[in-house]
């Protein structure tokens, strides 16, 4: 029983970082029905922030740790909004899929870039905050990085919700997902509301990256390919452009990930993942969540 | 997209070539090497690199061989599957190299060994420890000892030195090295009396290792073995003793790097591996070696190091003793190396191709390798 209660602690923690880089994968399909397929790499980006700023903080206090953080946000935010700027935005009219394969051109030209400049070799990544780890009388491990990583995910999680739903901004976001033409003759500047929704998903990202480095503390130009692809399941899985949708999908994904992992199956684990992925998109095609061409985000 | 990345970003290679001081054409040797320059297992091909390059360097300083220069022509295999293939055809076909280095990893080195042995050049790996990689024909050689007598050998250190009867496994899916390992590991351990009290495996490249470490620990091992790379062996540490796991974790050769320390941290002090050298021995070929590297490269040599160091050597002196850079005739002297002193040991090619040669096992402490045992295969 503790076992398979550790089992649900650990697949927790792993869908937790799913669901966090889905958020701004469904974010970004939500506004611009576009896979911004570089999402992965500028969690790559982030992680690379956080292990160059965290020479500022050698105390890994809370404080610097938080701030290190919001610098490596504010970075990745900017570096989205530059591409969206200089590869998506010429492309705004023209059909889905040139921008689709945009996004592929830039995802690697962000993954040989990063491999140019931080080397191709697996850098150890540094303890940000002060680190504990609980144990329950019964053998339950649960670690203080593994906790931030369930809370950041959680507050990410409303503070989104709040601004798509409550802010002036986010009804701006929404009418731009209905319709652009129709929010430019309301007056709403389409491109600052979709430069603002890349900075937001990049933010998300770059947090993502921060913490998936501080549980797992190696990181190199390519390690946002694999979680980038799961968080891309894991936001079809809760459909696409539904933003509590991509946090039950990510959470779901590292559970069952984590629970064949722990049988005998170990290797067949994202065969079942993804396995389980086909049967609920067989009975829900718009994914858990998803709704066909109701509001979307 | 994974899949995509990968095949895309193969496109781009490095090569990089120690100048040819002898001259042009006709007047140089020509030497291939592929080796993981960057990617996943890179400081284990830096360091096969640098210690190969040093000994065409010193040969070249003292005259060369057979009156002409060696050229070292070097390609990055990126620690990816599928790429020393096509880099060992390009050397041998375009590059008219006589003979191939490389490589570390044993899932690489067999995946070049066919086209050198149909185009009968003489290939020798300097670290690939697994036994399938000389059965893949005559001219393929080694000069590191195999996977079956390095399972030998732990399954003894776990049993002799550790006393421990319950062990656990954990094992990489994905590369021949560490399921070749794992397999003489436990056919040694289990005919000596002790028992596996779990199997649990991953694949090379996965960061979370929490879910078979928390089965491992409900199964209540006295030692885990880990027979993986450093790259996930320093991760699976940090996870280990995250989940409260506290018993000691022991390797083969895939551990020795520094990065191990990096990225393990305080949670691989005390862990021990084995494998094919240690700096602390204080023979005198071994004490200029590492004192030749340190002023070359700035940083101490490890095991990968020294075999790529003894792989060239022992290339060299057979194109010396055969006269002739021409394939079947370097094999042949390959084949005939007997008693040479080289920086890991005196090797000795027996008839499967293999060198016969001591192991050490090492323990990490304070962020070091210290020197435990050397025991010798019998």
């Amino acid at each position: 029983m503790t076992v398979f209660l550790q089992q649900l602690i650990n697949g927790l923690s792993v869908g937790a970082i799913y669901a966090l880089i889905a958020l701004g994968y469904t974010m970004v399909y939500g506004i611009l029905r576009f896979i911004n397929f570089a999402h992965s790499d500028i969690f790559m980006v982030g992680a690379f922030c956080g292990f160059y700023c965290s020479r500022l903080d050698p105390g890994h206090s809370l404080a610097g740790g938080l701030l290190v953080m919001a610098i490596a946000m504010l970075v990745c935010a900017l570096l989205g909004i530059i591409i969206e700027r200089l590869a998506y935005r010429p492309l705004r009219g023209s059909s889905n899929l040139a921008v689709l394969i945009t996004a592929i051109g830039v995802s690697l030209f962000l993954e040989n870039t990063g491999q140019l400049i931080f080397g191709a070799n697996p850098k150890a990544f540094p303890a940000l905050f002060p680190e504990r780890s609980f144990t329950s009388a019964s053998g339950l491990t649960v670690s203080s990085d593994q906790l931030l990583v369930f809370a950041v995910t959680a507050l990410l999680l409303v503070a989104l919700q709040w601004i798509v739903l409550h802010t002036k901004i986010g009804t701006a976001m929404r009418a731009v997902a209905f319709n652009h033409q129709a929010a430019a003759l309301m007056g709403i500047n389409v491109d600052s509301v979709i430069s603002f929704t890349f900075g937001l998903g990049s933010a998300l990202a770059a947090a993502g990256g921060i913490l998936y480095s501080m549980n797992y503390p190696s990181i190199d130009p390519y390690m946002g390919v694999l979680p980038g692809l799961k968080a891309f399941v894991a936001a079809v899985l809760g459909g696409i452009g539904n933003i509590p949708g991509a946090a039950l999908g990510g959470v779901l994904l590292g559970l069952i990930e984590t629970l064949v992992k722990g049988s005998q199956f170990s290797t067949y684990s994202d065969a079942i993942a993804f396995a389980v992925l086909i049967l609920i998109l067989l009975f829900r095609p718009a994914g858990l969540l998803g709704k066909f061409r109701v509001e979307k985000v | 997209m994974g899949v995509l990345c990968a095949l895309l970003a193969a496109g781009c290679k490095k090569s990089d070539e120690t100048p040819a001081a002898g001259g042009q054409g006709g007047d140089v040797i020509k030497i291939g090497e592929f080796a993981s320059l960057t990617g996943k297992e890179a400081t284990f091909g830096q360091m096969s690199h640098h210690g190969t390059e040093l000994a065409v360097d010193e040969a070249n300083a003292s005259g060369g061989v057979l009156g002409k220069k060696l050229q070292l022509l070097t390609e990055d295999d990126q620690s990816k599957p599928g790429e020393s293939k096509t880099i060992a055809r390009k050397l041998i076909s375009r590059d008219n190299v006589i003979a191939l280095l490389g490589e570390v990893a044993s899932s690489r080195s067999l995946e070049a060994a066919p086209v050198c042995q149909e185009a009968h050049v003489p290939q020798v790996s300097p670290s690939s420890t697994n036994p399938k990689v000389t059965e893949m024909g005559d001219y393929i050689f080694r000069i590191c000892f195999t996977d079956p007598q390095q399972g030998k050998v732990l399954a003894q250190f776990a049993l002799n030195t550790l006393k421990a009867k319950r062990v656990a496994v954990l094992t990489d899916a994905g590369t021949a090295y560490s399921v070749g390992l794992a397999t003489y590991f436990k056919d040694a351990f289990t005919a000596g009396g002790g028992t596996i009290v779990a199997e649990e495996k991953y694949t090379g490249g996965d960061k979370d290792f929490s879910a078979q470490l928390t089965a491992i620990k409900a199964a209540n091992p006295e030692a885990l073995f880990v027979p993986g790379y450093y790259t996930e062996v320093g991760l699976i540490a940090r996870q280990a003793r995250g989940l409260g796991l506290t018993v000691p974790l022991f390797g083969g050769d895939g551990w020795e790097s520094s990065e191990l320390v990096t990225i393990g941290g305080e949670a691989v002090e005390g862990d021990y591996f084995s494998t094919h050298f240690s700096l602390e021995d204080n023979k005198t070929n071994v004490t200029k070696f590492v004192q030749d590297f340190q002023t070359k490269y700035g940083t101490a040599p490890d095991a990968m190091g020294a075999l790529g160091y003894d792989s060239a050597l022992i290339l060299i002196d057979a194109i010396k003793r055969a006269g002739s850079t021409e394939g079947a005739k370097v094999r042949d002297a390959l084949a005939a190396t007997k008693n040479f002193t080289g920086i890991t040991g005196d090797i000795t090619i027996d008839e499967h191709r293999n060198a016969n040669k001591p192991l050490v096992i090492l323990q990490v402490k304070n962020g070091k390798f210290h020197l435990i045992q050397k025991i010798s295969p019998d």
